[in-house]
């Protein structure tokens, strides 16, 4: 089941289209990540989904129904530009945001009590939000945005500021918090950070959906097909052998021997025995490897496609 | 509790707890208190020396009757010339009389000082010598018994209004009501600038740091920018009442305290409108303010309309503070749109000050029917006792002023806390205020 169903939302601000029929679907209790450049509408779309702002056109279901301010209770946002009241003291400030979610006041107090324990902050409760460190106030923001137990939580670029200690401590927590059945959403361009806990993205580019789905299937179909080659001698006649059989040359950057080593991806007819033999008649071959697509060559090669047409 | 009042709770809570803020509101009465009492302090400890005038009289006949005073002495001076004279000791000035000073006054009195002359000293010489020379031509008439009846037709009249068209018959004066009214005036202003930028700033802080991104995906950006309003006032009328109590505690008890005893008994002889038991005659209007001071009713019915109309007038202007603090990202930036809040606040001042000169004028009465500038001319208008449909329709339109400032400063607010970057011109604003 969809917690969460974006169904052709656009939204257009005085100067530019912000979001352009944007589509996407939201399975309950994964980790789903939303990607794209900086300007490419993530933000609004947070927001809309946050019920902020309203989109000009399209809907947001939310369980199944269209999004009310109710269901904005079940919604915790980390925004990416953490903001806490600075001359407010932690503890009280982690009352009051709770309260604003829906909790009474004994409850935030006793569920707060508890995240400071298991954080080992609990020292902290009386200190002003501007005496901590950057880390320690992200730690007090992360706990506020979880503590309701939302449904569905929304992590703008949650890692950045930490330390890896404390990057792997919340990349934990967040997927024990899916492992308890919440949902996360997870805007990120710490692009290994999404293969290591995204199920499934979508890649928004100049207001667009442009690409969505499961990251193994992506990465499979992606740049399935694709081989690193490297070897000693001309690349040019390299690629002239190989054209029959193969295309999409590209150079990589030479290996730690300093060899050269060439990125190609083989026509779906041709097989890869046959193109060994005519690139080991055209130069010295080293190795060969089946390309591994990173996330974050997809990211890079899908917005540059995007962008050239 | 609805989230709402968790805002408000938040905002007054934040403020209230603060420590500049408990001083200010205890210590600012007494502070208020000192400086009203420290001219007459510093009166009775600094011996003000007396100005010492060596008279050169040509008529021969002034200078007998010159009488000297605790700051001006006469004597005559043993020089002829005004130089020598001036370089004596224990001369500050000469003042030379022309010898036809009487048959012609128009020739005027010569008066060299050897450093500046107050107004108090120039005028307390030409009142003697223009009494001088009254009497003298009166007497050339040759009338009986002169000097008798110079002392008969004496007066010193004061007047005192009792109002005709209020039930009891309640003693005003119009100084002492000049005086309340400027000072609530003058504590309105205060309070709306200071008050309503400390909205402004809180803002432009939460817009800065992005508390605001975390607050509205909890609360509605029209209840949070209510909620911080609302906070704010009640913070602000929590210090007025604070006030209130102090200055009443003060002018029932401590003020009968400090005053001398017959004065106190002349303070309740006009309390109860018996003015021919008052014995100080010339005192009269202080001794009313005295009186209207410790009628503690009337003080408390004074500040509680004062009251009454700093909220209302707080809401409309902290509207106009939050929307200029949401479309901006620093204060830097407010300044040149914080003139769409300031600047009424001072025109209202300034006729607020007109009202109380003239609080019946044309000027004083469709200024303080006008939203932006009626809860400053309306409060410097009310302790001289006006009437009460005048202050229900001036409080009618301020409200229907402030519904229609919140509903408009909730859109900009609405857009406004989003936009980041470019500082917004006026035209942009009303395009936000027309988004859907």
């Amino acid at each position: 089941m969809d917690i969460l169903q974006v169904e052709n939302v656009s939204k257009a601000y005085s100067s530019h289209l912000a979001l352009d029929d944007v589509s996407l679907s939201v399975p309950q209790g994964k980790v789903y990540g939303l990607l794209g450049p900086n300007g490419a509408g993530k933000t609004t779309l947070i927001r809309i989904i946050n019920h902020i702002t309203a989109p000009d056109s399209g809907q947001v279901l939310f369980e199944g129904h269209q999004l009310t301010q109710a269901d904005v209770e079940h919604i915790g946002y980390l925004p990416e530009e953490r903001g806490l009241y600075k001359k407010m003291k932690v503890g009280e400030q982690a009352v009051f945001f709770a309260r604003l979610k829906g909790l009474s006041k004994q409850d935030a107090v006793h569920e707060l009590r508890r995240w400071f324990e298991k954080f080992d902050i609990l020292s902290w409760w009386d200190k002003k939000v501007e005496e901590l460190s950057k880390g320690m106030a992200q730690k007090v923001q992360f706990i506020i945005t979880v503590l309701h137990r939302p449904k569905l939580l929304i992590f703008d670029e949650p890692f950045s500021g930490f330390d890896p200690i404390n990057a792997s401590l919340l990349k934990e927590e967040i997927l024990k918090l899916k492992d308890e059945g919440s949902t996360v959403i997870f805007s990120t361009h710490n692009m290994s950070s999404v293969e290591e806990i995204c199920d499934n993205i979508t890649l928004i580019n100049k207001s667009r959906n442009i690409l969505s789905g499961n990251v193994e299937e992506i990465r499979r179909q992606y740049f399935g097909n694709r081989y690193d080659l490297t070897f000693a001698g001309d690349p040019r006649a390299l690629m002239e052998s190989l054209t029959p059989l193969a295309g999409e040359f590209n150079m990589l950057d030479p290996d730690a021997q300093g060899r050269q080593r060439l990125n190609f991806h083989l026509n779906d007819d041709a097989s890869l025995r046959d193109a060994i033999a005519v690139a080991n008649d055209a130069v010295t071959i080293a190795g060969l490897n089946e390309s591994i697509a990173s996330m974050n060559d997809i990211f890079i090669r899908a917005v540059n496609e995007d962008s050239k047409r | 509790m609805s989230k709402i009042g968790i805002v408000i709770e938040r905002e007054y809570m934040e403020r209230v707890k603060k420590k500049s803020f408990i001083i200010t509101t205890i210590l600012m009465p007494v502070l208020m208190l000192v400086l009203m009492a420290l001219p007459a302090i510093i009166m009775n400890y600094v011996d003000s020396s007396a100005t010492t005038v060596a008279v050169i009289d040509n008529s021969g006949v002034i200078l007998p009757e010159l009488k000297s005073s605790e700051s001006l002495t006469f004597r005559p001076a043993t020089d002829a010339t005004v130089d020598s004279a001036l370089t004596r000791e224990n001369t500050d000035a000469v003042l030379v009389i022309p010898a036809n000073i009487v048959d012609n006054p128009r020739v005027g009195l010569k008066y060299y000082a050897n450093g500046p002359s107050s107004v108090g000293t120039e005028t307390g010489i030409t009142d003697q010598v223009n009494n001088i020379i009254e009497t003298r031509r009166l007497k050339a008439y040759d009338i009986d018994n002169l000097d008798t009846i110079l002392e008969s037709v004496k007066s010193n009249v004061s007047l005192t209004t009792v109002r005709a068209d209020k039930d009891s018959e309640e003693s005003n004066s119009s100084m002492f009501s000049y005086a309340v009214g400027i000072g609530m005036t003058f504590v309105l202003y205060m309070f709306l600038l200071i008050y309503g930028q400390m909205v402004m700033t809180s803002i432009i802080e939460e817009k800065g740091n992005r508390v605001l991104e975390v607050v509205v995906s909890s609360v509605k950006p029209a209840q949070l920018m209510m909620g911080k309003i609302i906070g704010v006032a009640l913070v602000a009328v929590t210090q007025i009442i604070i006030w209130g109590i102090l200055l009443a505690v003060m002018s029932a008890y401590l003020l009968p305290a400090l005053m001398p005893a017959d004065a106190m008994a002349d303070v309740t002889a006009v309390q109860s409108g018996n003015f021919d038991q008052v014995s100080d005659t010339s005192s009269i209007e202080i001794i009313q303010a005295v009186g209207m001071l410790g009628d503690v009713g009337h003080i408390i019915s004074l500040v509680a309309l004062m009251t009454l109309f700093l909220v209302c007038g707080f809401l409309l202007y902290s509207s106009i503070f939050a929307a200029v603090g949401s479309s901006v990202d620093n204060i830097q930036d407010a300044s040149q749109l914080t003139s769409l809040a300031v600047f009424p606040i001072v025109f209202g001042f300034i006729f607020a000050m007109v009202a109380a000169a003239d609080p019946t004028g044309p000027v004083a009465f469709w200024m303080s029917l006008f939203p932006l500038t009626s809860p400053m001319v309306m409060v410097a208008r009310i302790p001289f006792g006006i009437p009460a449909w005048e202050i229900a329709l001036s409080l009618a339109l301020l409200i229907a002023g402030f519904v229609a400032m919140v509903w408009l400063a909730g859109k900009i607010y609405r857009v406004g806390i989003f936009m980041y970057g470019k500082k917004p011109s006026f035209k942009e604003l009303i395009r936000w205020i027309q988004y859907k």
